[in-house]
């Protein structure tokens, strides 16, 4: 094995740069060495004016999604030996505005998610003190999967279709909208029915699944997306024949 | 520039977001801000993994988790704060129920609850092994259906301002764009987590910088047992990412390089084939750590390039209960440590996990300071005494998240106050110096990353597991001259733009202080206890240390050290017995 590995790292300095430009660094290459050791050991030794984002290093806080060698991953998870002899060619995740380097804005996300109110609606709340909602492990498998997104930004990443069209909801919060109208504790499904059946919606998608390829926990998002598709075309039917209470 | 919320809340992990969500049910009239330098979905909370301890079986009872927990701290726990703790825990956790968290389940719906280190019945609640995560995700998202809740996401607090004893806001930057601005408040609720990342080897995630525990310190707020560090038996080498507690509570065995179970050489008690609570691979965490080093001198730890470990054996669980119970560990081991836990032993050693000190808080969250709230890691109150127990750290952040949440609210609502011009010119001061931060270190010649490291390695020679009056003097010379080097850092990035590098600079500061301040403590405390295992003073001395140190930031920075009495309510001092 070859003791350096050269990482190739786009950078983009908004106050000198007019477009991202790669910039070439020479990083020791070792066993155990993600993605992510090799950006910490640029800015601690070579240039501490590489700017990214990371923290857990476990793959669970979401922060240090990339694009590396071409494909949506999380930097902290992506390890270096598997890109030996090099180059790898770091990027920022794709269709989104960069802030800087390889720092991405996911301010669009961050707006759109409270439109599919990713909470427990209920119609009455019982106390607390009457103890916990009973939900058996069958009924907590139902939404188990779509509980599991860490918000990483791979999905959008890797969506074709909010490349092309940027008021699309997308994957994560659709699935996360799904995660709480399979949760047997919840009433809201008919709430975020308006907003998951819009244009915007659900019927935005055109089932491609790369979402569901990128994605770091096994989420599925596109499967969500399907299921919810025949759920909503059912629902839409009933709310135009039955009266609310019916429902 | 200046803006005014009734309460600020710096950090959105599990403590700030409980506190604000606190804030704005106790009275929907206030504005609260949470400010926080991640996304709140990213703070550290989120890696938690084995569980949230609160009574919920019929077989248990408030007075034992009060004892494990008073136990487990080796009497260093205020007796009255635990009981408040484990009175309100299960109410939390059913609350967090309510609005959503996947607890894993029995059969019947009911929630469903595992053994855990130190715990002599099975009261911890989990989500599989990401309950952290899952609890995280969770408040926040609740969290977002309260639209009232203002949110400063990637904003970094660089100073409490602070004016006759009393908060006025805070000075912030914003991240994105360098924009520094005053926030002005009625009351603030410190909610920032840890400082593992004072230590080489941790557990933390990179975030955790003890910027709370500086910001409160600089502000004149007194810091409480800084000297208890909490080393958590297992970690993966190299990475040191955590392997939880409950692998060994569903019946993982810790081997030594013979295969040995060598817990039970340690008053630990005597191997059984399944989990038996208070007993061996359950004992407390300080003690396991400890038993560590005895083996490591004996020769019968294991040398990897990463340093000595032992095996973690979770083979004999099987697949299927691994899969069930323990799906994190086995992905953690498989994408970190390239083995598989159902085949393989894992290799794992000791880890800087969890900070027992903290803002010296009373039981409602409040500081010495008027106006200014903590909870939750970044605080003491103290629950945890000398050693925390596993899985009572989630249960806290709630707790006494929602605790300081009502006591700032009704400050907040009862004080509103002009800021006096003394309050502005600080916050001036505060934009100019770090405008000079951010300029000044341009003809700097020294590296941020090479001081960094070197505060790091001199923490974990002076201050690792054990200690001595000879390595902690050493440790506190050496951070003088870091401290003197640290003026001279260099930053190359002069940007405005989503300066990681100038932040970096301003955690280093931080980590500087609470570097100090744990060896300034750990150097006075003259007795061992929990975690601070002093091999020049090796018993426990009731006499002179049944007290909490308090350290204040005197006039010329340096710190003092003073001592607060422990209040016992029910459970006198006496002997911590596992195993037997």
């Amino acid at each position: 094995m070859a003791d350096e590995i050269t990482l190739e790292v786009a950078r983009y300095r908004p106050e000198v740069d007019s477009s991202p430009v790669m910039q070439s660094y020479q990083v020791p290459l070792r066993e155990h060495w993600a993605v992510l050791d090799g950006l910490t050991y640029i800015k601690d030794q070579l240039d501490g004016t590489l700017s990214f984002r990371w923290s857990c290093r476990m793959g669970i806080c979401g922060s240090c999604g990339m694009t590396v060698n071409g494909e949506p991953v999380l930097s902290c998870a992506t390890f270096l030996t598997d890109y030996a002899p090099g180059p790898v060619r770091v990027e920022p995740l794709h269709n989104f505005p960069v802030i800087r380097d390889l720092v991405i804005d996911i301010e669009d996300f961050m707006a759109k998610l409270p439109t599919v109110k990713p909470w427990i609606v209920r119609d009455v709340q019982s106390p607390v003190e009457q103890g916990e909602y009973l939900q058996t492990p069958e009924e907590l498998e139902e939404y188990q999967q779509y509980s599991m997104c860490i918000n990483c930004m791979l999905c959008y990443s890797a969506c074709p279709v909010y490349a092309l069209e940027p008021e699309f909801i997308g994957p994560a919060a659709i699935a996360l909208a799904q995660r709480y109208n399979l949760d047997s504790r919840d009433e809201g499904a008919a709430e975020r029915l308006e907003v998951l059946s819009s244009p915007e919606g659900i019927w935005a998608c055109t089932f491609v699944g790369e979402c569901s390829a990128a994605c770091p926990k096994g989420v599925d998002p596109a499967g969500a997306i399907q299921r919810y598709k025949l759920t909503a075309a059912t629902q839409t039917v009933k709310n135009l024949l039955m009266p609310r209470s019916k429902r | 520039m200046s803006t005014f919320h009734d309460v600020v809340v710096i950090g959105g992990g599990g403590a700030g977001l409980r506190a604000a969500i606190a804030v704005a049910e106790t009275n929907p009239a206030l504005r609260v801000a949470v400010i926080s330098k991640v996304y709140p979905m990213r703070s550290h909370t989120v890696s938690a993994e084995g569980g949230a301890a609160a009574v919920s079986a019929a077989d248990d009872s408030l007075d034992e988790h009060a004892y494990d927990t008073v136990s487990g701290g080796d009497w260093l726990c205020d007796q009255d704060a635990v009981e408040a703790f484990v009175a309100e825990a299960p109410r939390e956790l059913l609350r967090l129920e309510h609005w959503g968290c996947p607890w894993s389940r029995q059969p019947d719906g009911r929630i469903a609850v595992r053994a855990f280190g130190g715990m002599k019945k099975k009261r911890t609640w989990f989500a599989a092994d990401r309950t952290g995560f899952h609890l995280l995700h969770t408040l926040f998202q609740t969290a977002l259906s309260y639209s009232d809740i203002v949110r400063y996401d990637e904003w970094y607090v660089t100073k409490i301002l602070v004016d006759d004893g009393r908060a006025y806001g805070v000075v912030a930057i914003e991240l994105a764009t360098g924009r520094i601005e005053t926030i002005t408040a009625s009351a603030v609720i410190v909610c920032t987590g840890g400082c593992g990342r004072v230590f080489p080897f941790t557990t933390n995630a990179n975030i955790k910088t003890g910027d709370g525990m500086a910001l409160a310190y600089r502000a004149g707020a007194a810091l409480k047992d800084m000297e208890f560090v909490q080393y958590h038996p297992t970690g993966l080498p190299f990475t040191g990412i955590l392997i939880t507690e409950a692998a060994r509570a569903e019946g993982g065995w810790l081997l030594n390089k013979d295969g040995y179970r060598y817990l039970q050489d340690y008053d630990l008690g005597t191997p059984t084939p399944d989990p038996v609570l208070r007993n061996m691979e359950l004992g407390p965490r300080d003690r396991l750590s400890q038993a560590f080093v005895h083996e490591f001198e004996k020769g019968r730890t294991i040398d990897t390039p990463y340093g000595p470990v032992v095996n973690l054996d979770l083979r004999h669980l099987g697949a299927k209960l691994i899969d069930a119970k323990l799906p994190f560990v086995r992905e953690l081991c498989s994408k970190y440590q390239n083995i598989d836990p159902v085949t393989s032993l894992v290799p794992v050693r000791p880890v800087v996990h969890y900070m027992m000190g903290g803002i010296h808080t009373d039981i409602r969250g409040a500081t010495s300071l008027d106006g200014l709230y903590a909870a939750g890691e970044v605080a003491c109150v103290s629950i945890n005494g000398a050693n925390r127990l596993g899985s009572n750290s989630l249960p806290e952040c709630l707790v006494f998240g929602n605790r300081a949440g009502r006591a700032a609210a009704v400050f907040a609502a009862r004080y509103r106050q002009a800021v006096p011009s003394a309050v502005q010119a600080m916050a001036r001061d505060e934009e100019r110096r770090l405008a000079e931060e951010l300029a000044r270190h341009a003809e700097g010649h020294e590296r941020i990353a090479d001081i960094r490291t070197e505060m790091q390695t001199t923490m974990e020679n002076g201050a690792g597991i054990f200690r001595d009056g000879d390595s902690l003097t050493k440790a506190s010379d050496q951070l003088h001259e870091l401290r003197m080097r640290f003026a001279h850092a260099a930053i190359d990035d002069h940007s405005k733009d989503f300066n990681t590098e100038l932040i970096a600079l301003l955690e280093l500061g931080f980590m500087m202080d609470v570097a100090e301040s744990i060896i300034a403590c750990a150097l006075q405390r003259e007795e061992s206890r929990g975690a601070h295992q002093r091999t020049d003073f090796p018993r426990r001395d009731d006499e002179r240390f049944l007290a909490h140190s308090l350290i204040q930031r005197g006039a010329d920075g340096t710190g003092r050290v003073s001592y607060l009495p422990v209040t016992i309510t029910r459970w006198p001092p006496g002997e911590r017995i596992y195993g037997r």
